[in-house]
């Protein structure tokens, strides 16, 4: 088994008094497509947050590249290399395409370094280059969708944490955003996918694991998950 | 006939000065509020620090550097600690608020109790007086015609304040440090998701605009003499309504607005008298915010309270 690149253990995460993860635990290692799936309220968005450091844990550990990334703050994590998307891509929408790639790469000194990650951007998706100088907030929802993993991708991540980023995008782009993830997880980058579009989802993952009000309830291999009766019946739908 | 246009073109140049004052303490409210909403009551005890810190240091250096350079370092010093005073109110006292998710309202009264500790602190260090700041620095005409007549301090002055604003602006669109502050306006999750260090940005701001705060009150000095620790009170009220005529959270903005009220005071002080000149001034506000009520560059927004 290739190297073990996240490790979450007995994850616990509280708003107020209220319980949004009960003592969770997983692994992603390098190179895989790792997916969180789960209803609406189930706390994959509250597990990615928290392995971010964006919302504080109860209890529990995160260990990133062998080391202990917990009570780390946010900003901190992201310099490590575990980059989290925001659900609902989070465009600075009066910031420029270009503003919002160098945002991206913000933890960054090298202004060479800076340049060719966003060249590789540019080829990857070449219509966010013509539309480099236009203000975010005037893209599409697909376009928006690139320029929030272009903008991921400029901080070079060794692990890549996506919220949802089928949501809100017609069905059509759908199929361009599977590609996009298709493509990353084929140059090596690792992913950590959240989706409510369990079928988008298994069909991209090495592994899964479905969560059920802040619990980890089935876990298996991307392809044992999109055949098992539970997971068809429940997230599958048909 | 001439005389009237002259005095016209005086006061103009007078307002122009007052109120790049104005603009350089608004940008200070407008900043502090477009990053974390704050209506930064204390800005304006401030701006009084930076005038007190410039005289204390004027004090000191004028007996080895007389005129201009030591009014500059002095400037410089009063712009550090002014700074440093601006940084430690939000360290202290709005940080952990707005770690704590408290309330605007929570917020606006912090602010409250900070300016009232600033402003008693210095009345008592100060024992309550008034000092007069005497910069030693003659004005000379650099062009006269009737009642009008220009001076090397004024041309100074605004060329000081007008580089300030131009290197902000500069700062505020071109700088990483500057983009990442308006995305923190925005959508300060998505910045922390992006590596950026969102409390010492927001330290950054405050340090800034608490500087600028203090560079215009050093400038404040030479002209009008007086300082006192109320000096920051009518002030800052004026600065702030000139933020929010000029569309509070805008830079340009917070410009525009305060030489607007700096340009309203002078005219108003020239034609109905200076007993009037903020009646006049401010009712004229008012109608301009009864036609914007966003402010003359404010964004249309839904708030939220």
């Amino acid at each position: 088994m290739s190297k073990l690149l996240l490790k979450v253990e007995n994850l616990e995460t509280y708003y107020g008094k209220v319980a949004a993860l009960r003592g969770i635990s997983f692994e992603v290692h390098e190179g895989q497509i790792v997916t969180l799936l789960g209803s609406n309220g189930a706390g994959k968005s509250t597990t990615l947050k928290t392995i971010s450091g964006l919302i504080p844990s109860a209890a529990g550990t995160v260990t990133f590249c062998g080391e202990d990334i917990t009570r780390k703050p946010a900003h901190d994590i992201v310099k490590r290399g575990l980059v989290q998307l925001p659900e609902g891509r989070h465009i600075f929408k009066d910031h420029t395409v270009l503003e919002n790639l160098e945002l991206g790469s913000y933890t960054l000194k090298d202004e060479a370094e800076r340049k060719r990650r966003m060249e590789s951007v540019f080829e990857r998706f070449p219509i966010l280059a013509t539309r480099r100088k236009q203000l975010g907030g005037t893209l599409s929802g697909g376009e928006q969708q690139m320029l929030a993993i272009g903008r991921g991708l400029m901080s070079s991540p060794k692990l890549l944490l996506m919220d949802e980023p089928s949501m809100g995008i017609a069905p059509l782009i759908v199929r361009d955003i599977t590609e996009i993830i298709k493509n990353l997880h084929k140059e090596g980058t690792t992913i950590l996918l959240v989706e409510q579009n369990a079928k988008m989802a298994l069909g991209l993952a090495d592994y899964g694991y479905v969560m059920d009000t802040g619990s980890i309830v089935l876990e298996g291999r991307g392809s044992d998950l999109r055949r098992d009766e539970k997971v068809v019946k429940a997230y599958l739908g048909d | 006939m001439f005389t009237i246009w002259e005095l016209i073109l005086q006061q103009t140049v007078n307002g122009l000065i007052l109120g790049s004052f104005y603009a350089l303490v608004a940008l200070g409210y407008s900043m502090v509020y477009g990053i974390i909403k704050l209506l930064n009551f204390a800005h304006g005890d401030i701006f009084m620090v930076g005038a007190f810190v410039c005289f204390a240091s004027f004090g000191v250096v004028s007996a080895a550097l007389p005129g201009w350079p030591g009014i500059v370092i002095s400037i410089v010093i009063a712009m550090i600690i002014a700074g440093i005073v601006g940084y430690l109110t939000q360290r202290f006292a709005y940080r952990p608020l707005i770690k704590a998710a408290a309330p605007r309202l929570s917020l606006l009264i912090t602010a409250i109790g900070v300016s009232l500790i600033i402003y008693n602190a210095v009345m008592v260090i100060t024992s309550s007086r008034t000092y007069f700041f005497q910069s030693g620095i003659e004005a000379a005409p650099l062009f006269q015609a009737g009642m009008f007549r220009l001076t090397d301090i004024q041309v100074i002055l605004l060329t000081i304040s007008a580089s300030l604003m131009a290197g902000l602006t500069l700062m505020i669109k071109k700088t990483m440090v500057g983009k990442a502050m308006r995305a923190i306006a925005l959508d300060r999750d998505t910045c922390r998701l992006m590596g950026i260090n969102v409390n010492k940005i927001i330290g950054v701001t405050f340090f800034i605009g608490s500087a600028l705060a203090a560079i215009a009150s050093g400038m404040y000095n030479i002209l009008y003499v007086n300082v006192s620790f109320s000096m920051g009170y009518m002030f800052g009220i004026k600065a702030f309504t000139a933020a929010v005529i000029g569309g509070i959270g805008s830079i340009p903005g917070a410009m525009l607005g305060g030489l607007l009220l700096g340009l309203l005071e002078a005219i108003g002080t020239q034609f109905v008298g200076s007993q009037w000149k903020d009646v006049f001034a401010f009712g004229l506000l008012i109608v301009i915010l009864i036609f914007r009520p966003n402010g003359l560059m404010g964004k249309t927004e839904i708030e939220r309270m």
